[in-house]
């Protein structure tokens, strides 16, 4: 049943797998976790104001994005990104934007949602006399929320973020669906050109198999340890 | 001013409509003199018009077109470097990605029709070709009914997936139509029998069953979903300035003698990655069109 | 914004020759809730299996689980369909793969059971923690009570832990209607596949992908407001979340 496969192949385009394939979906997920955990931390933060009308659109956008298929998500944002820009920038034409800079803007709005749920699950875990202490000191609320719920929140939430991040890494291969080479794409790429589908898509299940088991071993390594300290 | 004008005009041949540097510029054209850079879509495996090399790098006859039309915008704007950036487009893609502004020419085996150009322009045709299909010789298949009730592939966005659609509607043919990204993967559905033929361009069919493990499998229908329709580079509507440009690089390409060589390179040479030498020489209504460019997207006017 | 809005596009024939737009839109959706409810149901069944084994005080029975759920979940759903569409047929005995290839709507059935099987390793998941969550005077109290070891997950701990993960499985549910969607890889034209596609032919886009985004709106606030009164009904008495 092996006999007419050709794993020499992969050998070959190996430089071209991870040099460039892999540096891509690795960039996308380390910018898009980065991004949406820096905007999804900025819309916990608004679900908890208070105000009402902050929170509320805050809510509307965190559930409008999870009842969306990221398949979905990935077409709208390709085709609409440039016009967007246009709109920030006031330019008469749509603003040219690049596959990998389209890519980024739409896994950092979709992985906000995400990251935002646990970001607010991270702040309402930090007991209200923490911040009544931190006022009662004289810290304004930027204040205390930078120097004393936030780096909790954050680090209590660690594991899962990077849970997060691991099915975030897993969503980049996605861009497929575009035709972007991210390493998903550039083994299809190579599988199709060189009619190896099978030695290809094995390969590249085998590659995210192992880095997401690595990772995902590292979290429970990370969780056992802060589970100690606390 | 005056040596530009000349160059200009020979350049446009009989297209030349007077000093285009004195008007200011608009659209694409002020947009490239902005940021410096011209986007060209490219495909994966529009072979031999636009697909990718070893190296991952998109090359072919429409790449090769476009790098001309490079020049002629890099002249035009009086530009001493011009960044050509390259974006991945597919079939499904490549009208969208026009339209926003992430590509300013699309690059491939895009078909002119009249349905298109309401929404984007084409310049002066590059190739002729009509919508075939591929099937093994083993499963027998001679014409368009004897795929009835079978699944047939095609690439999604494509003209081909939407005339197989309409033929199955109109004939009742019954046939389950899988669409698929790209021609590469629309092949190898046929070439693992998860389809019995793939609808797609003579040529591109030809190219990709020249290339693949066993040629001798295939068989290419005389049966035909269309007449011969035109191929263009496209770009975006409503953009006269850049239209006249591109066009004018275009016509002195075909009509100088060059567009034949760069056709001959792709067509009737080996080309890479594998060596491949498709056999096509020019035919007698792409050599009239050459001589008379044209971005007509009526399949008559080309005989 | 320099777009050619048409929102009558919907009403307008579509090129397969039956109805409009619309009823393409429809068509896919319709798709959509097919797939997502087929792949639910092996979800649930191999969830269950699963989530057993992993709760089982034997080793063995635990380590089959572990390794069940690491496998699904440390491999993108888009490459798992792709070696269950691409990969797999090939590898079988010839005659095998050629029938598995040939079965009419391929895709369907090989998009329903790589959804499901992928949500399968999530449904275990949950399960098992809820019912690691329970106490252990449940397990305790149905040994005592003579029940063996399947009498007491069937009639003891499965029916507690089913509802008290309830909100959890909902939102898996969810998950797996929009896991659907990566299936247009694989030729399945669902609702994501059919906006693509009227965008192919229309080439208004932006429309297209309004509707398709409507409607996956809609199904959602189905599902949580049927869920919402299904927990209700369900509620155990005395948890936080009973009446």
């Amino acid at each position: 049943m092996f006999d007419n496969l050709d794993f020499d192949v992969i050998r070959r385009s190996l430089p071209y797998l991870f040099l460039d394939g892999m540096s891509f979906t690795l960039m996308l997920t380390g910018l898009s976790a980065l991004g949406g955990l820096i905007f999804g931390t900025l819309i916990a933060l608004m679900r908890l104001s208070g105000y009402r009308l902050l929170g509320r659109v805050a809510g509307l956008y965190v559930d409008f994005m999870r009842s969306l298929p990221l398949v979905l998500v990935i077409f709208w944002f390709y085709f609409l990104v440039p016009y967007i820009g246009q709109w920030l920038t006031g330019a008469s034409r749509p603003i040219r934007v690049g596959a990998f800079t389209s890519s980024l803007v739409t896994f950092i709005m979709f992985e906000a949602a995400y990251f935002s749920e646990i970001m607010r699950a991270g702040i309402q875990s930090i007991s209200k006399g923490q911040p009544a202490a931190a006022s009662a000191l004289g810290l304004t609320y930027s204040q205390s929320m930078r120097y004393i719920v936030l780096p909790q929140a954050f680090r209590n939430m660690l594991p899962v973020l990077l849970t997060q991040t691991i099915v975030l890494f897993q969503d980049t291969s996605l861009v497929y669906v575009l035709s972007i080479p991210d390493f998903l794409g550039a083994a299809s790429k190579v599988a199709q050109r060189d009619g190896r589908l099978v030695e290809m898509y094995l390969f590249a299940a085998a590659v995210y198999f192992v880095i997401s088991c690595v990772a995902s071993y590292g979290v429970r390594r990370l969780q056992a340890r802060i589970a100690i300290v606390r | 001013m005056k040596h530009r004008h000349i160059i200009g005009c020979l350049v446009a041949g009989a297209l030349c409509a007077g000093p285009a540097a004195a008007q200011e510029l608009t659209g694409t054209l002020k947009n490239i003199k902005d940021t410096g850079a011209i986007t060209l879509g490219y495909r994966d495996s529009s072979i031999p018009f636009s697909y990718l090399d070893d190296n991952q790098k998109p090359i072919g006859y429409a790449m090769d077109i476009c790098y001309k039309i490079v020049d002629a915008v890099k002249k035009e704007l009086k530009l001493d470097k011009l960044e050509v950036k390259l974006n991945p487009v597919t079939s499904s893609t490549r009208i969208p990605l026009l339209a926003n502004g992430t590509i300013d020419l699309e690059c491939g085996s895009t078909t002119n029709n009249v349905e298109r150009q309401k929404q984007i322009s084409y310049t002066n045709t590059h190739f002729l070709t009509a919508s075939r299909y591929v099937t093994k010789k083993a499963s027998k298949i001679n014409s368009i009914d004897d795929l009835k009730g079978k699944p047939v592939v095609s690439t999604a966005g494509t003209t081909n997936i939407k005339q197989l659609t309409e033929a199955n509607a109109a004939r009742n043919l019954n046939i389950n139509i899988i669409p698929a990204k790209d021609h590469a993967e629309a092949f190898l559905m046929v070439e693992t029998d998860r389809a019995v033929a793939f609808v797609m361009d003579d040529i591109l069919l030809a190219s990709l069953v020249a290339g693949s493990k066993a040629p001798g499998d295939y068989v290419i229908s005389k049966d035909a979903f269309s007449k011969p329709e035109p191929y263009g580079i496209m770009l975006r509507k409503d953009d006269p300035a850049f239209k006249k440009v591109v066009d004018a690089a275009t016509a002195a390409l075909y009509t100088g003698g060059e567009g034949q060589k760069i056709y001959d390179k792709w067509f009737t040479q080996k080309i890479p990655p594998k060596g491949l030498n498709l056999n096509t020489p020019i035919s007698a209504e792409l050599k009239n069109e050459f001589a008379k460019p044209s971005d007509s997207p009526d399949p008559d006017s080309y005989k | 914004m320099n777009y050619n809005w048409n929102w009558h596009i919907f009403f307008e024939p579509n090129p397969t020759g039956a109805g409009t737009y619309l009823d393409m839109l429809v068509a896919g959706l319709l798709l959509t809730i097919k797939t997502a409810l087929l792949a639910w149901v092996i979800a649930l069944i191999f969830g269950t299996i699963i989530g057993i084994l992993r709760s089982l005080p034997s080793r063995t029975a635990s380590w089959i689980g572990f390794c069940y759920v690491e496998f699904f979940r440390n491999m993108p759903l888009l490459v798992q369909l792709f070696l269950w569409f691409f990969v797999l047929p090939e590898l079988l005995p010839r005659a095998a793969g050629l029938w598995l290839k040939q079965l009419p709507n391929a895709p369907f059935w090989t998009a329903a059971i790589g959804v499901g099987l992928f949500m399968s390793a999530r449904v275990a998941v949950q399960l098992a923690a809820g019912i690691g969550s329970l106490p252990r005077g449940q397990k305790n109290a149905a040994t005592a009570l003579g029940l063996t070891t399947a009498q007491g997950y069937r009639y003891v701990l499965l029916p507690m832990a089913f509802r008290i993960i309830l909100p959890p499985l909902t939102s898996e549910f969810l998950n797996t209607i929009k896991n659907t969607s990566v299936a247009i890889t694989i030729g399945l034209i669902e609702l994501t596949g059919q906006a693509r596609a009227m965008q192919e032919f229309s080439f208004q886009v932006f429309e297209a992908f309004t509707a398709a985004t409507v409607m996956y709106l809609a199904i959602n606030i189905v599902v949580v407001t049927g869920m919402r009164f299904l927990e209700r009904s369900l509620a155990i008495p005395g948890y936080i979340t009973g009446k």
